[in-house]
């Protein structure tokens, strides 16, 4: 099948068993890749209430039509399960090298099943697979995990792996990749663990097959050239993610102190010319990527390296912790990388620990005699390090700020920035109704990856709440996701104005399948159908209500920064949902209609 | 003329690679690209790109003269000549010619197309004279 690997592997890690099917061309039809199939697979094959961390979950593996290809940012491989963080629909996107080598080695997805008697990896090198004893491995860090296996078999491999982080059920725990690119939130590294799997290692060697060659060429040839020609091409290449750290502290969006506010006294410190001066060596991209946002960064203070920090993890570990110096948020962040957890979710954890330890909520006893005040350096580290372990403070803290302030109470319900269970990423949302919207209604949680809207906020008024904005949330919900589908990145677009027209013709060529961004709305709006319906499948009672953000966001406007005083009211977060309901053509409860489901194609799946 | 890399530059994406096999071959296998990219993870470095430099010792050693000059002044296989010998391989001082066998039927090495000068982001290659080794 064009622009495909072409096969579906299965791995029942219960049996050992490897079995190999065609990608089914109605799947590709319908759902295209990457997320489209993770998410197919799960609602299909997953069985309804299955133990996140039990057998029957599956952890789905998935390339997309672009990846491997001669576009740019054809990097992009999504990891799909049911998340033991929020118990409803996890999909986590990896950067890097990995998804690439799927493809070469003739497969789409990779579907991990079961759960294995001991510790192994899967070794796939073409039609040679295999799971092999990862028992020495069994405890690693994730850096040690890759370089020996790397040292073992070859640069050629490419290497997921999880640390101990995912070894003892860190309920947040990533998967990592070529030192320093994660597969980041909602638990993936965790499923990772339960099953037993040290780690995914791949090298393939076969040509992706294309519809038409010489349009597929030109096609690719055009992205780069438009690329390259951008304007913001050496400003992001220069910064990464880290260009928004200013503008974000002078907008009061930078996550402060648990996002108490939008805006930190120590930014500057924290802000992307200040990271590259001090800690940056040199830039590290994913495959097929122009425009390298990854900056692999020399700590001389700890007399270490690692790949970031990027925006989300300054915001999470530093602003958001009260740490100001830009050397410590990166070894907090290698760390995270090594131990195998969510820098996100982690900051998030910590963040809610230590405002109820200033506020008295948790004992100096409770934190195993950390002095866990917003800013200590040294407690951040240490907290870290127990969490991975579940150790004491670590193994409530690993639960996930929803849970862990459910079990703690005493009001901290209140300060756990949380949707759905999925700690808040970077941005304050005290004022910016659409991306406060983007976090309320993402599908896995309140992550930024679906619909970055705070830039709109900006443009058209941030306090806004009308219907055109929550049509821009629904729009930014189509077209984001949808390069995790197509399996390259979307930065090029957001970042490098990357014409989004460039794309249809260089997906023919390659495909043979002629689709407009009006078609891929709709399949876009397919999978998201199909995921707001796993969560209602798998949470009984699942509706408005866990749409709503943290009281923070419509209760305690900030006390200082360029947000001080301002909040969204109660009221205007209803209409939000409101709103956002009817477009979607969801009933008041926020549950897909009848007609809805008929006009995407979904009654048959879903029964 | 021959194509220059400045490592400094490179942030290991592989763009170059897959342009290079379509080229050389009309198919997305990065694997049959005539340019290397040497990764040093963990530690921080540069990564280390190597590139043919068109010096025709290759050409020099093929017993069935299946190297020839191309129009751009580059040297390149002919497949039909090509005997899977290796002759050319051990002399290549930059170790950018390639025989292997599971993944083709002929030697391969950089025919200086340009492809991969088109895709890089970031500036990393370029073709120029061939300049005098200082």
């Amino acid at each position: 099948m064009n622009g495909y690997g072409g096969n579906i592997l299965r791995v029942n890690l219960t049996t050992g068993k490897i079995t190999k099917e065609p990608t089914p061309p109605e799947l590709a039809r319908d759902f295209i890749g990457g997320r489209g199939f993770g998410a197919y697979f799960l609602f299909k094959e997953v069985p309804q209430g299955a133990d996140p961390l039990g057998p029957e979950n599956k952890l789905i593996v998935s390339s997309g039509p672009l990846s491997g290809l001669m576009i740019p940012g054809a990097g992009k491989c999504d990891f799909t399960c049911k998340s033991p963080l929020t118990g409803g629909y996890a999909s986590a996107s990896l950067g890097g090298l990995f998804t690439a080598e799927i493809k070469y080695a003739g497969l789409d997805s990779i579907i991990l099943e079961g759960i294995s008697p001991k510790p192994v990896y899967l070794f796939i090198e073409d039609d040679k697979i295999e799971l092999r004893d990862a028992s020495s491995l069994w405890g690693k860090g994730t850096f040690a995990t890759e370089k020996e296996l790397k040292e073992k078999l070859g640069e050629e491999f490419q290497i997921a792996c999880i640390g101990p982080g995912g070894e003892n059920g860190v309920s947040y725990a990533h998967i990592n990749h070529d030192y320093g690119r994660q597969a980041g939130r909602g638990g993936v590294g965790t499923v990772m663990g339960a099953k037993k799997v040290k780690a995914l290692v791949i090298r393939g060697t076969q040509p992706i097959p294309v519809a038409d060659l010489d349009a597929y060429r030109k096609a690719g040839m055009a992205m780069y050239d438009a690329c390259k020609k951008s304007e913001m091409l050496k400003p992001w290449q220069n910064l990464g993610t880290t260009m928004v750290v200013s503008w974000c502290d002078e907008i009061g969006a930078l996550p402060t102190r648990n996002f108490s506010a939008g805006s930190f006294e120590g930014g500057k410190t924290l802000y992307g010319p200040y990271m590259r001066e001090k800690i940056v060596v040199n830039d590290k991209g994913c495959f097929a990527c122009p425009s390298p946002c990854g900056k692999y960064s020399r700590m001389k203070r700890y007399g270490t390296n690692v790949e970031g920090p990027e925006y989300e993890t300054i915001g999470m570990i530093g602003s958001n912790l009260g740490l100001a110096e830009i050397e410590d948020v990166a070894q907090a962040n290698l760390l995270c990388d090594d131990l195998g957890i969510d820098t996100i979710s982690a900051g998030g954890a910590i963040a809610w620990a230590m405002e109820c330890y200033e506020k008295g909520i948790l004992s100096k006893a409770e934190t195993d005699g950390l002095d866990l005040k917003f800013g200590n350096v040294e407690a951040v580290f240490k907290v870290i390090e127990k969490i991975a372990k579940r150790e004491g403070l670590g193994a409530l803290l690993a639960e996930g700020t929803k849970r862990a302030a459910q079990k703690i109470g005493k009001g901290s319900e209140k300060f756990a920035i949380q949707v759905k269970g999925m700690e808040q990423s970077a941005y304050a949302t005290h004022s910016a109704t659409a991306m406060l919207l983007a976090y309320m209604t993402a599908d896995v949680g309140a992550h930024h990856n679906r619909a970055w809207a705070i830039t709109y906020d900006l443009q058209v008024g941030r306090e806004l709440v009308n219907a055109d904005k929550v049509a821009r949330v629904i729009w930014l919900q189509h077209i984001r996701p949808m390069f995790d589908t197509l399996g390259a990145c979307r930065l090029q677009w957001v970042e490098l104005n990357l014409d989004l027209e460039l794309y249809p013709p260089a997906l023919e060529a390659i495909t043979g399948v002629k689709r407009s961004w009006q078609d891929l709305h709709l399949v876009s709006e397919r999978i998201w159908n199909l995921t707001r319906l796993y969560w209602a499948r798998e949470q009984p009672g699942f509706g408005r209500a866990w749409d709503m953000p943290s009281p923070r966001f419509y209760t305690e406007p900030p006390k200082s920064g360029a947000t001080a005083g301002k909040i969204t009211s109660l009221e205007d977060v209803n209409k939000l949902l409101d709103v956002y309901y009817e477009q979607r053509g969801w009933n008041a409860n926020g549950l897909p209609k009848l007609e809805t489901l008929e006009r995407l194609g979904l009654t048959r799946l879903v029964g | 003329m021959r194509l220059y890399a400045e490592s400094s530059k490179c942030s290991g994406c592989r763009a170059c690679l897959v342009a290079c096999s379509l080229n050389l071959f009309k198919e997305n296998n990065p694997k049959k690209a005539a340019l290397v990219i040497g990764a040093h993870f963990p530690a921080p470095g540069n990564y280390a790109v190597s590139v043919c430099t068109q010096c025709g010792e290759c050409a020099a050693v093929c017993p069935t003269g299946a190297i020839q000059k191309n129009d751009r002044g580059a040297y390149y296989v002919i497949p039909a000549d090509c005997t899977l010998c290796e002759a050319c391989v051990p002399v290549c001082p930059e170790n950018v010619m390639f025989v292997r066998t599971g993944l083709a039927e002929t030697a391969w090495k950089c025919d200086l197309c340009g492809d991969c000068i088109a895709v890089c982001g970031t500036d990393v290659l370029r073709i120029g004279e061939i300049e005098a080794k200082a």
